[in-house]
């Protein structure tokens, strides 16, 4: 986590992005290597593999900052990323999760 | 694929028959336990030339200067551990510069990894943030997708450099092969939206004081004639970044040569009052822009780049294209009216008369631009230009009569001290017609120093200008303006007899400040074949000017 208060993390506003991508070893350093080396912080990861289990879908829990336009351009250049969707913080992926955190 | 009889081939032996399907000739590298099976399969090989460098760094950087002159991927190898980590500056430097480079790497067997067994490291982990792709290979089988596939990814939209990590046991592997996959090549692109050409040509037509503003992409995409072409019909005004440097000859009217920290006056100034610039394949770098809000305040932007990621990430266009430059040009070029901008010309021409780049001492060739004018002299277009990093690239950027795109290899977005020698005998290994000139320092010469042995073993056509001003020159200007003159650790005290250590690698060379003409002494050296050190002193308190303090706006320049 970063050094923000817990009041400011929940000011402010989150972004869900999601990804699909190849399913091999190296696949979760490439995304989150372009984040950590921004010092962009990643709320929330959520992996699974999809149907024959070729290809993963990573869910991500960002905060919006100004630099997200650029960052999503960055994921969409990885050679394993098939496609990037961006959801507002309402999407209920991590939402239904929240029970396994209490 | 193409059918051929089956046959029983190692992992080791495949790659090489990739490399050679692939069209690789030469390539440099070291090996070492973990990747001997790969050059055991190529002591078998009749096609390919492998150059021994003496150290990995090395290899990386001959590897960048075949890929730097000839516009294609380029192979470099090491074995596993220190191999592969002196490995990954060459690698770091060409993803900065987007060069295509396939850097092959030998891993100890797949059963020790994650063992901290004898010279192993996470080259795949270490190599994840300076490439543009790398792979770790699972099998024999694999490598048929990987190797073709690591070169379509090296040369396909905006190149990079790929790492194929092989372990020592998949090196081993004997599977049956019986159809080979075609060589990777780079991918087809997606034309450029009309509609935005449309949108950039109305720019183009509407701006009254237009400047075109040439980065890398634009040698890279092959795009150089277009851009002159563009800048001729249109009138634009053209400033280059120090990757572009050759695109449009320095001597054209319309050049304003290169733009940013230690650019001319008159180009920064001219930036300045333009009011609408044109970028094409160039990223907006912190060297060219110096402070983003003081530069072109008053333009609007294209940018026309193939890398999307790069529009609107410094400066925010008002038309961004993604797509080859080359391509959108051509698109461009029937779109814009022919133009004559008749007062903005006569704006630059005034800005040039009155703020020219100063190049003092140019006639003698005892000073550093004396000594970059000389070396020019004697040589035509057909000549390579390759630079180390300091004071000599910036003088050699500034003052060189670069006119052909690709005469130019220098290390612009890492700034690696020590690439110019090697990328000089890597570009002297590509194309041994031409004389390729390796203008260095005192300070980066030392640091691949040892390839000497390398030129000297491949008679390679590599003459090296050491401009020795016995100092880290860059480090030595800094402290002294910046730093109230507090000068630590950039004075050399120990000082190598550079004519004796080059002697001693088995390399010829000459002393310019021994000679009595040095311009015969130079000329003489220069038509000499094969490769030659020639020294020459100059003096410590020599600046490059003008210079954009760090942090400080372009048109905020210090001296020239």
């Amino acid at each position: 986590m970063n050094s923000l208060t817990r009041t400011e993390n929940q000011a402010l506003t989150r972004a869900v992005l999601e990804l699909d991508v190849n399913n091999h070893a190296g696949v979760m350093s490439h995304v989150v290597g372009l984040f950590s080396r921004r010092a962009y912080n990643v709320e929330a990861i959520l992996v699974m593999p999809v149907g024959s289990g070729q290809t993963s879908r990573i869910w991500l829990l960002v905060n919006e900052d100004e630099r997200l336009e650029q960052m999503v351009k960055q994921v969409e250049k990885l050679e394993d990323v098939l496609a990037v969707r961006r959801h507002g913080a309402e999407h209920e992926v991590f939402v239904r999760l929240e029970e396994f955190f209490l | 694929m193409s059918r051929e009889a089956p046959e029983s081939l190692s992992g080791a032996q495949i790659v090489v028959r990739l490399l050679e399907r692939q069209g690789v000739r030469t390539l440099a590298g070291i090996p070492g336990g973990a990747i001997l099976p790969i050059y055991d399969a190529l002591s078998a090989s009749k096609r390919i030339h492998h150059v021994l460098a003496r150290h990995e760094q090395g290899g990386g950087f001959m590897a960048q200067g075949m890929a730097r002159a000839t516009g294609l991927p380029a192979v470099c190898m090491a074995s596993s551990g220190p191999g592969a980590t002196n490995l990954l500056t060459a690698i770091a430097d060409a993803k900065l510069d987007s060069i295509p480079l396939v850097a092959i790497t030998g891993q100890v067997p797949r059963a020790l990894i994650g063992t901290d067994a004898f010279q192993e490291v996470d080259t795949y982990g270490l190599s994840i943030p300076i490439t543009k792709h790398n792979f770790l290979v699972g099998s024999a089988d694999e490598l048929l997708q990987i190797i073709p596939r690591a070169f379509r990814i090296a040369a396909s939209g905006r190149p990079g450099p790929v790492l194929v990590d092989i372990p020592k046991d998949v090196q081993n592997q004997v599977i049956e092969v019986a159809e080979w996959p075609a060589p990777g090549s780079a991918d087809a692109l997606p034309p450029p939206a009309a509609d935005l050409i449309h949108a950039a040509a109305a720019m183009i037509n509407e701006a009254a004081r237009p400047i075109l503003y040439l980065g890398g992409g634009v040698v890279h995409s092959g795009a150089a004639a277009a851009a002159v072409a563009l800048a001729e019909k249109a009138s634009l005004p053209t400033v280059m970044t120090l990757m572009a440097l050759g695109a449009m000859p320095v001597d054209h009217p319309l050049s304003l040569g290169m733009l940013g920290m230690h650019g001319a006056r008159c180009t920064n100034l001219a930036l300045d009052e333009c009011d609408l610039l044109i970028a094409v394949g160039a990223r907006f770098d912190d060297r060219a822009t110096g402070k983003v809000a003081g530069f072109c305040p008053q333009a609007k932007i294209v940018h026309i780049d193939i890398d999307p990621s790069e529009l609107d990430k410094i400066k925010t266009a008002h038309v961004g294209i993604a797509g080859d430059v080359g391509a959108v040009l051509q698109l461009l070029l029937p779109a814009v009216d022919g133009a004559l901008h008749v007062d903005w010309l006569a704006r630059v021409a005034c800005l040039k008369a009155e703020h020219p780049l100063r190049t003092p001492g140019i006639d003698d060739p005892r000073t550093p631009y004396g000594l970059i004018r000389a070396v020019a002299d004697c040589l035509d277009d057909e000549a390579t230009i390759t630079t180390d990093v300091g004071q000599h690239q910036m003088w050699v950027a500034q003052a060189y009569p670069l006119r052909r795109p690709r005469q130019w290899l220098t290390s612009g977005g890492l700034g690696t001290m020590g690439f110019g020698m090697p990328a000089a005998i890597g570009a002297a290994l590509a194309e041994p017609q031409r004389t390729v000139v390796c203008f260095s320092g005192d300070g980066s010469i030392l640091m691949n120093i040892q390839e000497l042995v390398t030129a000297a073993e491949e008679g390679v056509n590599v003459k090296i200008v050491l401009m020795n001003n016995a100092s880290l020159g860059l480090v030595f200007q800094q402290q002294t303006l910046f730093y109230g003159e507090r000068i630590y650790a950039s004075k050399f005290k120990g000082m190598p007899d550079f004519v004796r250590v080059a002697e001693g690698f088995g390399v010829a060379a000459i002393d310019l400040d021994a000679a009595g003409d040095p311009r015969a002494a130079l000329a003489a050296a220069l038509a000499t074949p094969g490769p030659m050190l020639i020294h020459a002193g100059i003096e410590m308190r020599e600046q490059v000017l003008p210079m954009v303090p760090p942090g400080a706006a372009n048109k905020d320049m210090i001296g020239g």
